[in-house]
């Protein structure tokens, strides 16, 4: 027996966010006829639309890794602690006079990697649950930021390094490029080789995985590496484009923006499958809530507000209870509702 | 070892670990042995003691809560903002504060249980959800002016001549106590560890699975939005940036006090004394005036990071037996 087309849509885990952010892409045309309007000025590309990837640039590196993580069923809280300390470390070189931007860079990546190198093996070698794993470092890491420069901000002035943050390249916003060139790699890297399917497969039953001859652990460790590693990079763009790392406020709730996104774009929390696209979707979807809340008159202060009802409507259309109604509704009837009596 | 010894040792290796963390700073600095300090580590804490409290019953049960820190900052901005501007009688303002706290906790419960979403995520909307509610009220802080308010925050009970313990310290006691019955007394707290242990077998042994996981998020939020009124009275004044990150330290005092964070087993005598190592260590670093306040989170990340190894160390070998 065939699905119906509508049945088939409505299970891809894309059709929900593209949908949602088509209705922002709407209500904000309506709003202002000239949101989707490119233009060129002093030879780079501006335009709203090329503001909402720019400033989604931050968010889309950290969901990347978040991504992974998830979908080998685990999740990281401390990407925005281990952004603060990565933005402070990029501002400590700055300022005591390294000017290689290679360098500063490294030492961010690196202060990012060792990050996301303990909270992997504390997950995949001890096997300690991810939420407290990674709350250790959630925890000690805005300490660790705050030491580095005695609870101070950073200034960080040397345009090399804050080209990262806001330069152009061939016209187009650099941070924005590095974050879809991220995600090109990624996509090709995980689903032109069997990469993407060991973690989804560790996601999905760990055990059997590990009997199959995967090494569990090992791509668990890895996971958390490269979410640490892209939570390092973001907080280096972060402080590349304010010009200054701020122990306090640098990252400060970028591990739910980026766990919102992942969800939001159709990953599933208990992990075993992952869609890349689906995260990009999701931060952009985010990011087109902001200017669109500020247009319908919610101030930045109050949007976690409307967020937040957003995740919930998420996870609630996404539970196995409003699905199992949801096929009840549809055609195809009495199939469905076997179907849904089989389940536990 | 023997077993009872074993269960025991994560609650042992927390006293030991504040015993330690004492002496060394009553040696250290002049004047920490006192009751004064002794009694101020009681009244500094007694917001993150009070959320502990209702965090340590949501940890029994196998969850998390990260949403308390935004309920005290809801509670502390709300209360404060509609007895000084709106002329609210205080204790209805207060009452309506813990029912928005309890239904919020109640709502999340329901969203876990029924709609078999994991508990962080769920809290962290409630997170947001709150403290852009306390935002939306104002994002100023208001001072206290009401009489009723003034008292309470002025009022002690003395101790000795230079100790005294504040109302928010006896609220502090009182929650410990009703918590630890609540516990260890009840059925409610028996039914707790169940789920938390193997809710699978809680379900076939007929215990009501549904019910006591609303019932305890409930509690948690209660506790959260009493302390945000410990909090805002120890102040003198409401804002809506209090509490931030207090779940954190909330968390961390809980499972320093051998509380195991997978759920089915810890005791609240562990929280009371994971919460005196954390204000201890507070205290400690205020003394020496030269370290970094960045130390305490530091130190607590540290130890948070020990105690967890020690559980899996424990729960392996129990497991290998």
């Amino acid at each position: 027996m065939g699905e119906t087309h509508l049945q088939r849509l409505l299970r891809s885990p894309l059709v929900w966010p593209i949908a949602g952010l088509a209705l922002l892409l709407v209500v904000n045309l309506v709003n202002d006829p000239g949101f989707l309007r490119l233009g060129v000025r002093e030879g780079h590309l501006e335009g709203q639309l090329v503001d909402i990837l720019t400033h989604g640039a931050v968010t889309l590196v950290l969901a990347l890794g978040m991504t992974l993580v998830i979908a080998t069923g685990g999740v990281d809280l401390s990407v925005g602690s281990v952004m603060a300390v990565a933005g402070m470390t990029a501002g400590w070189c700055v300022t005591h006079g390294h000017s290689s931007l290679l360098f500063v860079l490294a030492a961010a990546l690196g202060a990012g990697a060792l990050a996301g190198l303990l909270n992997g093996m504390l997950v995949a070698y001890a096997g300690i649950q991810p939420i407290i794993a990674t709350l250790v470092l959630m925890v000690s890491g805005r300490g660790i930021a705050q030491l580095i420069s005695r609870g101070e901000v950073l200034k960080i002035t040397q345009p090399r390094f804050e080209f990262i943050g806001k330069g152009f390249l061939l016209g187009l916003p650099f941070a924005a490029l590095l974050a879809v060139a991220l995600y090109a790699l990624a996509q090709l890297v995980l689903r032109r080789t069997a990469a993407g399917l060991f973690i989804e497969a560790i996601g999905d039953n760990p055990v059997a995985s590990r009997f199959a001859g995967l090494a569990t652990a090992r791509v668990k460790c890895l996971a958390y590496l490269l979410c640490g590693l892209g939570a390092g990079l973001a907080g280096a763009m972060v402080a590349a484009n304010n010009a200054a790392a701020d122990p306090f406020g640098l990252g400060q709730n970028m591990e739910l923006d980026a766990i919102f996104a992942v969800v939001v774009g159709g990953t599933a929390l208990t992990g075993g499958r992952f869609t890349l696209l689906g995260s990009f979707v999701g931060v952009l979807l985010l990011q087109t809530l902001t200017p669109t809340l500020v247009f319908l008159g919610v101030d930045p202060p109050v949007q976690p507000v409307p967020k937040a009802m957003l995740i919930l409507i998420v996870c609630v259309l996404q539970s196995d209870l409003t699905r199992r109604w949801l096929k009840n509704l549809l055609p195809n009837k009495p199939a469905a509702s076997v179907a849904s009596r089989v389940e536990p | 070892m023997s077993p009872a010894l074993q269960r025991r040792l994560p609650l042992l290796a927390t006293a030991a670990v504040l015993a330690a963390l004492y002496v060394t700073a009553c040696l250290s600095y002049d004047n920490f042995f006192s009751a004064r300090v002794a009694a101020n580590l009681f009244t500094d804490n007694a917001a993150l003691g009070i959320a502990a409290v209702g965090m340590t019953l949501v940890i029994f049960s196998g969850g998390i809560d990260l949403s308390v820190g935004a309920v005290v900052g809801f509670t502390s901005i709300f209360v404060a903002t509609i007895v000084e501007k709106h002329h609210v009688h205080p204790v209805l303002a207060a009452a309506a504060a813990l029912a928005v706290g309890t239904a919020l906790g109640a709502g999340m419960g329901a969203l876990i249980h029924f709609f078999r979403q994991p508990a962080f995520l769920i809290t962290l909307a409630g997170m947001f959800l709150m403290r852009g509610g306390a935002f939306w009220i104002s994002t100023q802080s208001a001072g206290l002016t009401n009489p009723l308010f003034n008292r309470l925050s002025l009022w002690e009970l003395p101790l000795t001549d230079r100790a005294a313990l504040k109302m928010s310290a006896l609220v502090l006691l009182a929650f410990l106590v009703l918590g630890g019955l609540l516990a260890h007394m009840t059925r409610f707290g028996r039914n707790l560890l169940a789920l938390g242990g193997n809710e699978q077998s809680a379900r076939l042994m007929g215990l009501p699975v549904g019910a006591t996981r609303v019932g305890v998020y409930a509690f948690s939020g209660f506790c959260a939005a009493f302390a945000g009124l410990a909090l805002m009275l120890n102040s003198g004044s409401g804002n809506s940036r209090d509490g931030v990150a207090l779940e954190l330290d909330a968390i961390a005092v809980v499972v320093i006090g051998g509380t195991l964070l997978s759920g089915g087993r810890g005791h609240m005598l562990g929280t009371l004394l994971g919460l005196l190592i954390f204000g201890v260590i507070q205290s400690a670093i205020r003394f020496d005036g030269s370290l970094d306040p960045a130390w305490t989170r530091i130190i607590i990340g540290a130890l948070l990071l020990g105690f967890i190894l020690l559980q899996r160390l424990l729960l392996r070998r129990l497991e290998q037996r």
